[in-house]
């Protein structure tokens, strides 16, 4: 039988960065952390490393557990470990939280050195091309000249995607998925909506909440329920919810009545308890902002000439909110520039989530594609 | 092993990917549709050092593709070729898929506006042994149409005369047309005797 099993136990590490580093709106940050961890064995040569990137509410803690009890593990582990489609038996895998995230690299609700408090609404508005900068510099100091392979799903695939461009020297292969070469207005416009949930609540306190020892608990609440409606097709929705009523009864009130209400108040509320609105706004805004084609007057074949990466791109048939015909887009530019690509369009009834499925078939087109990846002299 | 070398070796088995070799330039861009396994392209890839990018819808041999290492780009070829840049592509290849077409006027416009050129196989319905199994009242079954005609891709079966006129009508030039049967070229009644057409294809 071949193995397939998850990588354990593991432990987050940091990284400290001294040299400042100017983001892409002008703003200087004069030091920070990143919070990162690895799978597997960096070979002689440094060749096998493969960079996770992580989407909106995703985290460093990619594969793995901290503790036996622990009663989940990394949010990508389907994807991670001996045997599975990134196989750690083969790459140097690498999960890492973004600049402005909450889950230990420095963000809003870390302690600004400069004052001694939480940034708060001080930390500055990070990009895409910020955090690929940033993490350049975690390659950096782990040694590594050039990735293997740089994958994300979502905003993690517009990372990947401008890894291509920011470092066209140090990425070998993009695979990008589940995600789109900028928002159109009805994305970018859900993006608002979440924002204003979180900013109108009264515990925001202009995103200073932390000295009131408050935070905006509603606000984030409302902004992930309707994200989780948005990373949904209809489809997957009626077939885990459709009007199945909670306790098998309309109560002519506003309480809990559908399944549907009831999962999404408990995905509102697991949310609340454990990630940062400052983070949620800024992450958003990444979103938003991330636009390679704009320098180019709107030509992302342009903005993709500078790419020599061979390219992965994958999206799936009931994603509404990243589109294939957006990944189409992505592919479309990468064949004017005459680049290494392959494209799959994987039937899924998920929606968005479907990237984090193990989906046998899309795991095996990542699996194969992977495959081909050479790693010098990895084992 | 030289290309000539190895197109001769491959050729034992598939004649006309041997052809389609010889009509291509060395280091062209190319692009196949309904590349299947991807066998064409791997094969022009090794002997021509082509630039390949294929098409294909079914899943499984998408992984195949994948697996040997083939770049292929996941979609239907009936929606067209929009995600093609006008004349970006040396050569665009439609191998033995031009009967299973629905919409075969504008797969051979698209694959002109796409291509340079164009390469089309397909099997000639016009073959003596088909037009023998119609006349003993039954559906052509052969090598090159091996399908029951209640299960079978093919939609739109023609023979080489059919596809001449298809050609000239639709302002279509033939560069090259070669015909054979089990490999071997025939030129003394093709649309008699020959099993499978080839052409190189080109806008008047």
């Amino acid at each position: 039988m071949q193995e397939n099993s998850s990588v354990g136990l593991v432990a987050p590490k940091i990284a400290h960065f001294t040299q400042p580093l100017t983001l892409k709106s002008g703003e200087v940050l004069p030091a920070y952390d990143l919070v990162y961890e690895t799978y597997g064995t960096l070979n002689a040569d440094k060749s096998n490393a493969v960079l996770i990137c992580h989407a909106l509410s995703g985290n460093h803690h990619v594969a793995g557990k901290y503790n036996e009890t622990d009663k989940y593990p990394g949010w990508w582990d389907n994807l991670v470990g001996p045997g599975r489609p990134l196989d750690t038996n083969r790459f140097f895998v690498i999960g890492v939280n973004n600049l402005g995230g909450c889950h230990g690299s420095s963000g809003p609700s870390s302690i600004n050195p400069a004052t001694g408090k939480p940034w708060g609404a001080a930390f500055p508005v990070v990009t895409v091309e910020d955090w690929v900068a940033s993490q350049a510099r975690l390659a950096d100091q782990l040694g590594i000249e050039q990735l293997a392979a740089v994958i994300g799903g979502s905003l993690g695939g517009m990372q990947a995607l401008q890894w291509t461009i920011s470092y066209p020297e140090r990425i070998r292969h993009a695979l990008v998925i589940a995600s789109a070469p900028n928002l159109t207005a009805q994305n970018m416009a859900f993006n608002e909506v979440a924002r204003q949930a979180i900013m109108t609540d009264p515990e925001f306190y202009d995103g200073d909440y932390y000295e009131h020892n408050t935070v905006p608990r509603r606000g984030l609440r409302i902004a992930r329920m309707l994200g989780h409606i948005t990373y949904l097709s209809d489809d997957a929705m009626g077939a885990k919810f459709g009007r199945k009523l909670r306790d098998g009864e309309i109560k002519y009130g506003f309480g809990v009545e559908f399944e549907m209400e009831s999962y999404l108040r408990y995905q509102g509320d697991k949310f609340a308890g454990e990630f940062d609105a400052n983070t949620y706004l800024r992450m958003t805004r990444a979103l938003d902002y991330f636009d390679p084609a704009l320098a180019h007057g709107g030509d992302l074949s342009a903005a993709l000439a500078k790419a020599k990466a061979n390219f992965l791109v994958v999206s799936f048939t009931s994603d509404w909110r990243f589109s294939p015909a957006r990944s189409r887009e992505i592919v479309k530019a990468l064949l004017d520039n005459e680049r290494a690509v392959s494209y799959a369009e994987v039937t899924a009834a998920h929606g968005h989530d479907a990237f984090l499925m193990p989906d046998p078939h899309y795991h095996d087109i990542l699996r194969n594609y992977l495959q081909r990846i050479d790693t010098g002299s990895a084992s | 092993m030289s290309s000539a070398q190895n197109i001769a070796k491959f050729s034992q088995f598939r004649q006309d990917y041997a052809i389609i070799a010889n009509w291509l330039k060395f280091g062209c861009k190319a692009l196949d549709l309904g590349c299947g396994d991807g066998e064409l392209l791997r094969f022009l890839q090794s002997s021509m050092e082509v630039r390949g990018y294929g098409v294909e819808k079914d899943d499984g041999n998408l992984l195949t593709c994948m697996q040997n290492g083939i770049n292929v780009i996941q979609m239907d070829l009936e929606d067209g070729l929009s995600g093609f840049e006008a004349q970006s592509f040396d050569v665009v290849i439609l191998s033995q898929t031009l009967q299973a077409m629905h919409n075969t006027e504008r797969i051979v416009q698209e694959m002109l506006r796409v291509g340079r050129e164009a390469i089309v196989t397909f099997p000639n319905f016009g073959y003596w042994r088909n037009r023998f199994q119609l006349i003993a009242g039954r559906m052509p079954v052969s090598r090159d149409i091996p399908y029951q005609w209640y299960d079978t891709p093919n939609v739109h079966l023609c023979t080489i005369t059919d596809f001449d006129k298809f050609c000239e009508n639709h302002n279509i030039r033939v560069k090259e047309r070669l015909v054979l049967t089990y490999g071997e070229r025939i030129n003394f009644m093709p649309n008699l005797l020959g099993s499978l057409a080839m052409y190189r294809l080109e806008n008047k």
